[in-house]
């Protein structure tokens, strides 16, 4: 479980998060909805640690992380994957390298035994036989395959999802959902889903976290949302809604 | 004002570098990729220039000693000091500076714009050390071997240019470079050519990992690595000559 508690961010006058507290579960998709420009990539970055809120705390799993040192930010993060919006695989590794690179790194695994693993978290995201290409050479829901597998290379412990469909046509989108879900509840994973996208909401979405103007606007589960009769957030759903 | 925080950011950046890499293997295939790339790269380059620049500096100081009172030989030793003292280094460092120094800069400016840089963090890894030591050591192993090459590829291309155009014999040309030579003198050399690499590369690298934003910026990156890789050769140029030149 992921624990935030009163974070605020601000960049030079803008205030982007006001005292935001909210609780992601273990084994579900926590969502997290709102506006462009609301605050929840920030939210998101603060999170995984690329940014740092200038007050609050962020938990995981009892270990405050704004308060570990170095050292021990580095064990949380090794319990962390993430799938960026952009998939960020790096350029010059081969779609077997980029999910061997954080085995590389982080395991003491014979080259065989990191071949196995990542045929094994290329398998699970359904591709097989592109272990030589490189990411220019593979499509876009590849690429988010390929991102997820990095993802789970490492067994972690909780997995953030920046915009996992973004760029993806409606079939592609619903695969990369069903991915998610299903990695979420077989390995019992804390998954955080940044996301515009209503459809995958309603299809995966168990805790939803709405943002608004850098503030928790609305938090509960998908069933609360039409009766909630919060305007905004309602709002924002009608506007997503075709 | 800027200067000083730029000055105090890039400082930070290098602590963060000189760090311990997370995997000695990793980090030593690196090392290789990247002193292939630098140096290796560079080397038909170096070649085309170092070789003419010599042959030019033959015919401009065999045209400025028509006197007939000195001997010709002495064009030989002006050709060789020129070149050893000034042209190999600090011509070598400038052409490296845009060629490595752009390169550098765009490509680690390129991961930093499109998250590559914030999964290399997320992941636990040190994202400075992890992009930019393997590029500085390669280029400071190198860089310094390209000079000594450009060196002795000038002084070739010195005494062709003086034999093609007949103002020189390769006799006399080889009896100026052997005249009165001093060690010392490429010692300096190559101590400017160490200190270059160092600039070229960490600047570079310093450059790209600032970027932030999109294709335009990585190109002002790009831009930004090579003007003040520049500016900091010819800068440093000044400081080492004054000091190991003139004690």
């Amino acid at each position: 479980m992921v624990i935030i508690e009163n974070v605020n961010k601000t960049f030079g006058t803008k205030h982007v998060l006001k005292d935001i507290s909210a609780k992601l579960y273990k084994g579900k998709c926590n969502f997290i909805i709102g506006a462009s420009g609301g605050g929840k990539s920030v939210l998101m970055k603060c999170m995984v640690g690329l940014l740092t809120p200038e007050t609050g705390s962020i938990t995981f799993d009892g270990r405050d992380f704004l308060k570990l040192n170095y050292n021990e930010k580095i064990s949380v993060r090794k319990d962390i994957g993430m799938l960026f919006q952009n998939t960020a695989l790096f350029d010059s590794l081969s779609v077997e390298e980029n999910v061997a690179f954080p085995l590389r790194m982080f395991t003491d695994f014979s080259e065989e035994q990191i071949i196995e693993r990542v045929n094994f978290c290329l398998s699970r995201v359904n591709l097989v036989n592109l272990n030589k290409l490189f990411p220019s050479n593979i499509s876009g829901g590849q690429k988010k395959r390929v991102g997820i597998a990095r993802a789970i290379a490492l067994n972690p412990k909780y997995l953030f999802c920046d915009e996992p469909n973004s760029g993806l046509d409606p079939l592609t989108s619903r695969v990369i959902d069903e991915l998610i879900t299903d990695i979420t509840k077989e390995y019992n994973i804390t998954t955080i889903i940044n996301t515009h996208d209503m459809k995958s909401l309603f299809v995966m979405g168990e805790n939803i976290i709405f943002i608004h103007q850098g503030q928790k606007w609305w938090e509960g589960e998908k069933a609360e949302i039409r009766p909630s009769g919060n305007k905004e957030l309602l709002a924002f759903m009608e506007a997503s809604e075709f | 004002m800027k200067f000083f925080q730029h000055f105090g950011e890039y400082l930070l950046f290098l602590k963060a570098v000189f760090t311990k890499p997370e995997k000695g293997k990793i980090f030593f295939k690196q090392i290789i990729t990247e002193s292939n790339n630098i140096g290796v790269g560079s080397f038909a380059i170096i070649s085309l220039i170092s070789g003419f620049i010599g042959a030019v500096s033959t015919i401009q100081i065999g045209y400025q000693l028509v006197s007939g009172i000195l001997p010709d030989y002495l064009i030989g030793r002006i050709v060789r000091d020129s070149n050893i003292l000034e042209f190999a280094p600090t011509v070598t460092a400038l052409v490296l500076a845009g060629k490595v120094g752009s390169n550098i800069a765009s490509e680690i400016g390129t991961m930093k714009v499109t998250e590559q840089v914030d999964a290399l963090e997320i992941m636990g890894i040190n994202a400075a050390n992890y992009t930019s030591l393997a590029k500085i050591i390669a280029g400071v192993f190198s860089i310094p071997m390209l000079v000594l090459y450009a060196m002795i590829l000038s002084l070739i291309g010195g005494a062709v240019s003086g034999w093609a155009s007949g103002i020189i014999s390769v006799e006399s040309f080889v009896k100026g470079l052997r005249t009165d030579f001093m060690g010392y003198n490429v010692v300096f050399a190559l101590t400017k050519a160490y200190t270059f690499a160092f600039l070229i590369t960490s600047v570079s690298a310093f450059q790209g990992f600032r970027t932030q934003g999109g294709a335009l910026e990585v190109g002002e990156s790009s831009t930004k690595a090579v003007v003040y890789s520049c500016m900091s050769i010819i800068f440093f140029d000044y400081i080492i000559s004054q000091l190991m030149l003139f004690k």
